[in-house]
C-alpha cells in the first residue's frame, strides 16, 4: 500500500511540473501525425556528414525562435508585464543582419557574420531599452509602450530595407540556423544553451524571486528593499536581445528578410509558450522549462497543421481556440468547479514551489 | 468649445478666456482632445500653405469617405477604453465580416441578410470577447487577442484570395458618391451612405455615452469599477455591452469598407486596431478609462486620415514612414495623458 502511496505521489509531483502538459499535448499530437503517415517519427541519417534529419528534426529547428521570445516573454510576464513587441524586433534584427550581409557582400567571411549578429543584436537590445525607459521611466503601461513599440517596429525594418524584401549571401551566417552539430541543428543547441544560461542566472541567484517580487506585489517588493526599475530595464532589454537572436535564427535559414512576414504574430506565440508552460499572465511567477516545452508545443502544433493539408494561414484560428481553452482552465470560475483538487495544490509556500521550478529547469 | 470662437467681440474676450482657463483647470482631462483638435487645425494650414488644394470641399469629402470606416471603429474602441479595457480583435472582426459578407452575397443571398450576417459577425466576436473578459477574469487584451487570431484564422479558411462583390450587388450602394453640394470642376461636397451611417453611429454613441445611464456606468467603470459596484450600478451587464458594441460596429465599419472597396480579403484591416486605439488615445481618452469624450476619438481618426493624405501630397516621405509616424504620435499623446493625470494626482 505504502509503495502504491508512493507511485501516486510521484505521478502527482510530476503531473504538476511545468512542462509536463505541454509535453502530453506534442506527444498526442504527435500520435494524429502518426496516425495519417506511420513514417512520420523516422529520423534518418545522412550518410555522408552524420546529420539527423526528419520531421522531429525539423520541429526542434522551427522552435528554437519561439523559444527564443518565449523565454524573454516569460520574464517580462512575470513582472505584470507584456512585451507585444518580440516579433516586431525579430524583423528588425533581421533587417538589420541581411542589410548588412548585403553591403559587405563576403559570402565566407567568418567575421562579417560576426558583425552582423552583433549589429543585429545591439539594436534589438536598444528597442528593449527603448521599452524599458518608457515603462520605468514615464511610467507607462507595458502593453501600451509595447504595442507602440510592435506598430513602429515594423514600419523601422521597412525603412531599413527601403521596403525591399532583401536577401544576402553569407556561409556561416546561414549555418547558424541551417548547419549541424553532432548531427543536431545548430540553432537549437544554442537556443538551448542560451535558455540554460539563463535559467542558471535567475534561478541560483536572487534575480529570480525579485522578479517574481515585483509581479506579486510591486509596493511591497519596493518596500523590501528591490529596485524595481532596473529590474524591469533588465528584463525588457533581455526580451528584445532575445527577440533579435529569434530573429536573426528567422531570417538565417533562407537568408531573406520578408518585412511583412518576418516575426509576424510571434508575440502571440510567445504569450501562448508562455501561457501553455503555466506561467500565469496575472504575473508573479514563472516557469522557463514550462516555457520551453510550451514553444515546441507550437512547433509541433504548426507543422501538424501543414501536415494535415490544413492552410498555414488558418494556424492562428487554432492557436485561438488554444488560448482560450488555457485561460478558461486558469480562470476562477472553471477552478472552482473542480474546487477540491485546486485547493490541494495552491496553497503557495514559496519553497517547494522554487524546487519544482528548479528541477523543470533542469531537465 | 464654444468659449474657443475668434468671431467672439474683443471686450468679451478677457472674460470668455478665462472662463476657458478656469474650466480647464477644474477638467483637466480635456486637454489632450484640445491638443488633438490644435494638431488637426494645424495641420490643415500647414497642408494649405505647404501643398494647397487642401482645405477644399473634395479633399474633406475625400477625408470623411476614406476614414468613415475608422471612426466607426474608433467609436467602438472608445467605449471599450473608457471602461479601462481595450479591443485588439476590431481589424479581424472587419477582415472576417468582409470576407465571409462578399462570399455570402456573391452566393445570390439578399443584400440586407448578407449585410445583418456581416454586422452579427462582429456582434458574436464581440460577445465571446465580453463572456471570456467578464465571466472568466481574462485579461482584456489577451482575451481579444484571442479573439483577433481566431478571426483571422477563420477569414483565411474562408479564402485567402480577395474576394470581389459583384457589381450589380445592392451592397455596393452604401459606397455610391451622392453629391450635396456641386461646386466647380470636381471640387464638388460629396458623400456616402456609409458616411451617413459613421455620422449616424457618433450621434447615437455621444447620445448614449452623454445621456444615459448605461453611458454614465461605462465612466464610473473606467473611474472605478469597485466603487461603481458598490455604488449598486450595472458593472457586468455594461462591462459585456462595451465588447458587443465595439464588435458590432467593427462589423459595422465591415460593411462601410466592403461598399466602398467592392471586395474582402482576409488580410484587410492588419493594423486597424492600431489605429482605432491610436485615434482614441489622440483624441483624449485615458487608456486607464474613466475620461474622454467620443467626438474626441473622431478627431483623432481625421488626425491620422488627414496625416495620410499630407504624407501621400509630399511625396518625399515614404510611406513605410507612416506608421513609426502613428507611433510617434501616439506615444506623445500616451505621455501627454500621463503628465495630465499625474498633475491630476498632486
Amino acid at each position: 500500500m505504502t509503495t502504491s502511496d508512493e507511485a501516486a505521489s510521484r505521478v502527482a509531483a510530476l503531473l504538476r511540473k511545468s512542462w509536463c502538459w505541454p509535453l502530453v499535448a506534442i506527444v498526442v499530437l504527435l500520435g494524429i501525425n502518426v496516425l495519417n503517415d506511420p513514417d512520420y517519427l523516422r529520423i534518418s541519417v545522412n550518410a555522408q556528414n552524420g546529420n539527423l534529419f526528419g520531421n522531429l528534426i525539423d520541429i526542434l529547428r522551427a522552435s528554437a525562435p519561439i523559444i527564443m521570445i518565449a523565454v524573454g516573454m516569460a520574464l517580462v510576464v512575470a513582472t505584470r508585464g507584456i512585451d507585444l513587441s518580440v516579433g516586431s524586433i525579430m524583423v528588425v534584427s533581421g533587417a538589420v543582419a541581411m542589410e548588412f550581409l548585403k553591403d559587405i557582400d563576403s559570402a565566407q567571411s567568418i567575421g562579417a557574420a560576426s558583425a552582423a549578429v552583433a549589429i543585429a543584436l545591439v539594436v534589438s537590445t536598444l528597442i528593449g531599452v527603448i521599452n524599458g525607459l518608457l515603462i520605468t521611466a514615464l511610467g507607462l503601461q507595458p502593453f501600451i509602450s509595447t504595442l507602440i513599440m510592435m506598430l513602429a517596429g515594423r514600419g523601422i525594418a521597412k525603412v531599413i530595407t527601403s521596403g525591399q524584401n532583401t536577401n544576402a549571401q553569407n556561409e556561416p551566417f546561414q549555418w547558424l540556423t541551417n548547419g549541424y552539430v553532432l548531427g543536431l541543428p545548430v540553432v537549437f543547441i544554442i537556443a538551448l544553451a542560451i535558455v540554460g544560461v539563463i535559467a542558471f542566472v535567475v534561478r541560483r541567484s536572487a534575480l529570480g524571486l525579485m522578479i517574481e517580487a515585483i509581479g506579486v506585489n510591486p509596493k511591497a517588493s519596493r518596500m523590501a528593499g528591490i529596485r524595481p526599475i532596473g529590474i524591469l530595464m533588465a528584463v525588457y532589454m533581455l526580451s528584445g536581445l532575445l527577440a533579435g537572436i529569434a530573429g536573426i535564427f528567422a531570417v538565417g535559414s533562407v537568408m531573406t528578410v520578408d518585412v511583412s512576414r518576418t516575426g509576424y504574430q510571434m508575440e502571440l506565440d510567445a504569450i501562448l509558450a508562455v501561457v501553455i508552460g503555466g506561467t500565469s499572465l496575472a504575473g508573479g511567477k514563472f516557469y522557463i522549462g514550462g516555457a520551453v516545452m510550451g514553444s515546441i508545443l507550437i512547433a509541433t502544433l504548426d507543422k501538424t497543421i501543414v501536415f494535415l493539408g490544413i492552410p498555414a494561414s488558418a494556424t492562428p484560428a487554432f492557436k485561438a481556440v488554444v488560448i482560450i481553452a488555457l485561460c478558461l482552465v486558469q480562470s476562477r470560475r472553471v477552478g472552482s468547479l473542480f474546487g477540491r483538487r485546486r485547493r490541494r495544490i495552491s496553497p503557495p509556500s514559496p519553497t517547494p514551489h522554487l524546487v519544482t521550478e528548479k528541477e523543470g529547469v533542469s531537465a | 468649445m464654444s468659449t474657443m470662437t475668434a468671431s467672439a467681440p474683443a471686450r468679451e474676450l478677457p472674460t470668455r478666456w478665462k472662463r476657458f482657463r478656469r474650466s480647464l483647470r477644474a477638467n483637466p482631462s480635456m486637454l489632450p482632445t484640445l491638443a488633438a483638435v490644435a494638431l488637426f487645425v494645424a495641420m490643415l494650414i500647414y497642408g494649405e500653405l505647404a501643398y494647397g488644394r487642401i482645405l477644399q470641399l473634395n479633399t474633406m469629402s475625400n477625408l470623411l469617405i476614406n476614414n468613415a470606416h475608422l471612426v466607426i471603429i474608433a467609436v467602438g474602441m472608445t467605449f471599450v477604453i473608457l471602461t479601462g479595457g481595450i479591443d485588439l480583435s476590431v481589424g479581424a472582426v472587419i477582415a472576417l465580416s468582409s470576407v465571409a459578407g462578399v462570399m455570402l452575397a456573391n452566393t445570390g443571398v439578399n443584400a440586407w441578410i448578407a449585410t445583418a450576417v456581416m454586422i452579427l459577425i462582429g456582434t458574436l466576436i464581440g460577445s465571446i470577447s465580453g463572456v471570456l473578459i467578464q465571466y472568466f477574469d481574462v485579461q482584456p487584451f489577451i482575451a481579444t487577442l484571442a479573439m483577433m487570431f481566431l478571426g483571422r484564422g477563420l477569414a483565411s479558411m474562408l479564402s485567402t484570395e480577395p474576394q470581389r462583390l459583384d457589381n450589380d450587388s445592392p451592397i455596393r450602394a452604401l459606397g455610391t458618391p451622392i453629391k450635396v453640394i456641386d461646386g466647380p470642376k470636381v471640387n464638388d461636397l460629396v458623400v456616402t451612405i456609409g458616411v451617413l451611417l459613421a455620422v449616424v453611429v457618433v450621434v447615437a454613441a455621444f447620445f448614449a455615452l452623454h445621456r444615459t445611464r448605461t453611458g454614465r456606468t461605462v465612466y464610473a467603470i473606467g473611474g472605478s469599477e469597485n466603487s461603481a459596484q458598490l455604488m449598486g450600478l450595472p458593472v457586468h451587464r455594461t462591462k459585456m455591452f462595451v465588447y458587443i458594441v465595439s464588435g458590432t460596429l467593427a462589423g459595422v465599419a465591415a460593411v462601410v469598407y466592403t461598399a466602398r472597396l467592392g471586395m474582402g480579403q482576409n488580410i484587410t484591416g492588419v493594423g486597424w486596431e492600431l489605429d482605432a486605439i491610436a485615434a482614441t488615445v489622440i483624441g483624449g481618452t485615458l487608456l486607464t478609462g474613466g475620461a474622454g469624450y467620443v467626438l474626441g476619438s473622431v478627431v483623432g481618426a481625421f488626425v491620422l486620415g488627414l496625416m495620410n493624405v499630407l504624407v501621400t501630397r509630399d511625396g518625399t516621405i515614404k510611406p513605410e514612414m507612416v506608421t513609426i509616424i502613428t507611433g510617434g504620435i501616439l506615444l506623445v499623446f500616451v505621455v501627454l495623458q500621463r503628465a495630465v493625470t499625474a498633475r491630476q494626482r498632486e
